[in-house]
């Protein structure tokens, strides 16, 4: 078995500040990964990098394409890239409105990403669509609606409807619990859980969130000035932190 | 099916001057298929730390933790995520699940990870919560509220869903009824028929007694703490 993404010793730089530096791993096929740290640590540094949305200036990212097999993402064409994020990779922003158009109905949302895959035909579009909003658990009648009517967790699951419908590999999620009611945040989390099980997802998270890492990730990395400290299984990084800012970082979470 | 040698294991606590506790030291393990061996010594000689060692939730500093064909004290994190789904069951004292959840949902959960249809995985675990005396009229509710001793049946609910090869008990009948203990003791039998490798730690003496074909005091792998 190929990994899904290899990552080879990655580093960005602001100037001479450090964002992330020789950061390295190999995330396999249904592995949901998370990323911990505090604010500064790099952990949205590193996200943006993986996921195209920044240049990093040293280091491989290797995405085993469904067309052409393990693929340099960073020296990729710009079209190449392009259409790997549309196809094969997803985004979900911690704020809806930055991965949703806000003018846009919410059949709208969900029909684009199908119609900038290829598909053409309009009912098919709505049907699916249809279907979208129904697993993220959006009644039907909201269809025509746009998100801007919409409260803050559902325009979260209206943005994971809108980039698991054309059915990516890899889904990056920049804090999606983040600033969500916790009675929000449980179903959001519960869903998530299915999707990624149903639909065989890989997933890279970036939270704080350690109780949302426990039940969302497999395995975790925790970051601290742009380096990864520790990595390994969540449980095992949770409950035996082998670095001093992980026990840190584990001993200061509130109990409730 | 669980073959533990020259296990050791201590804690270093950076944030409070770098002290170093040994927890264990020299341990030693093996438990055949359709054994059930009981894990004894006194509060703090170190039996949940064994249990959570071979489930791969502690890391061990040196030694061998072979749970079939794996090495957890050395396999990757995913080879430790393929050896819970499929072979090495856990049952802790408490129950850990996403709130909103239905009791039958989280408890057909592991053969939904394993890709059993999902009929058939609701099935089975509906036959669990039956045996395990959880009213109907629960199932579809979240465990989060259930009293402790309602929580800890569908813990056990959970780790016996699926037919793991190896299992872990953490004092799977404490706070149980007689009823209900009775139905853990014989699906821990069941196990066994089987052919499960079973360790578990079991205050209850007459339980440890009943299922239980060998005990191992954890007292002996208790490095010496300088006093």
């Amino acid at each position: 078995m190929t990994p899904l993404l290899n990552v080879r010793d990655l580093a960005k730089f602001y100037g001479s500040r450090r964002g992330c530096e020789g950061v390295s791993f190999d995330l396999w096929p249904g592995e949901v990964m998370g990323i911990v740290g505090e604010s500064g640590s790099g952990k949205s540094t590193l996200l943006s990098c993986l996921a195209g949305h920044l240049a990093p200036d040293r280091g491989e990212v290797i995405f085993d394409t469904q067309l052409h097999g393990p693929r340099d993402t960073l020296t990729m064409s710009e079209p190449e890239r392009r259409m790997l994020m549309r196809t094969d990779w997803a985004f979900v922003h911690q704020h809806a409105r930055d991965g949703l158009r806000m003018g846009v109905s919410a059949g709208g949302n969900v029909g684009e990403r199908l119609m900038a895959v290829g598909a053409r035909h309009y009912g098919q579009i709505r049907d699916q669509a249809i279907d979208w909003l129904g697993r993220v658990e959006i009644a039907a009648d909201r269809i025509d609606d746009k998100p801007q009517a919409f409260s803050g967790g559902m325009q979260q699951r209206l943005q994971i409807a809108r980039n698991l419908v054309t059915g990516p590999r890899l889904v990056f999620m920049d804090e999606p619990t983040g600033g969500l009611d916790v009675s929000v945040q449980a179903r959001l989390l519960d869903l998530l859980r299915g999707l990624v099980r149903e639909m065989g997802l890989s997933a890279i998270i970036v939270t704080h969130d350690l109780a949302v890492v426990r039940l969302l990730a497999d395995r975790l990395m925790v970051m601290k000035d742009g380096r990864v400290v520790e990595e390994g299984l969540t449980d095992q990084v949770l409950d035996d932190p082998q670095h001093g800012y992980t026990q840190l970082l584990v001993s200061s979470v509130l109990q409730v | 099916m669980i073959e533990i040698d020259g296990l050791s294991k201590s804690f270093t606590l950076h944030n409070q001057g770098g002290a170093v506790i040994p927890v264990m030291a020299g341990a030693h393990l093996h438990v055949a298929p359709g054994d059930c061996v009981a894990l004894t010594g006194s509060s703090g000689a170190g039996k949940s730390t064994l249990m959570r060692m071979i489930y791969g939730n502690y890391r061990a500093n040196a030694g061998r933790i072979l749970v079939g064909d794996t090495d957890v004290a050395r396999a990757a994190p995913r080879e430790i995520i393929q050896l819970r789904r499929h072979t090495l069951g856990y049952v802790s004292q408490f129950l850990r699940v996403v709130p909103r959840v239905p009791t039958r949902d989280v408890v057909a959960e592991p053969l939904l990870i394993l890709g059993t249809p999902r009929e058939a995985a609701l099935a089975r675990a509906e036959a669990l919560l039956a045996r395990l005396n959880i009213p109907e009229r629960l199932w579809s509710l979240s465990p989060t509220t259930f009293s402790g001793g309602e929580q800890q049946r569908v813990n056990i609910a959970r780790g016996f869903a699926h037919d793991f090869p190896a299992l872990l008990l953490d004092e799977p009948t404490a706070s149980l009824d007689a009823t209900n203990r009775k139905v853990v003791l014989t699906l821990i039998e069941e196990a066994k028929a089987r052919g499960a490798a079973i360790v578990g730690i079991f205050h209850d003496e007459a339980a440890r007694a009943r299922v239980c074909d060998r005990e191992v005091d954890v007292t002996a792998f208790t490095p010496a703490r300088a006093a």
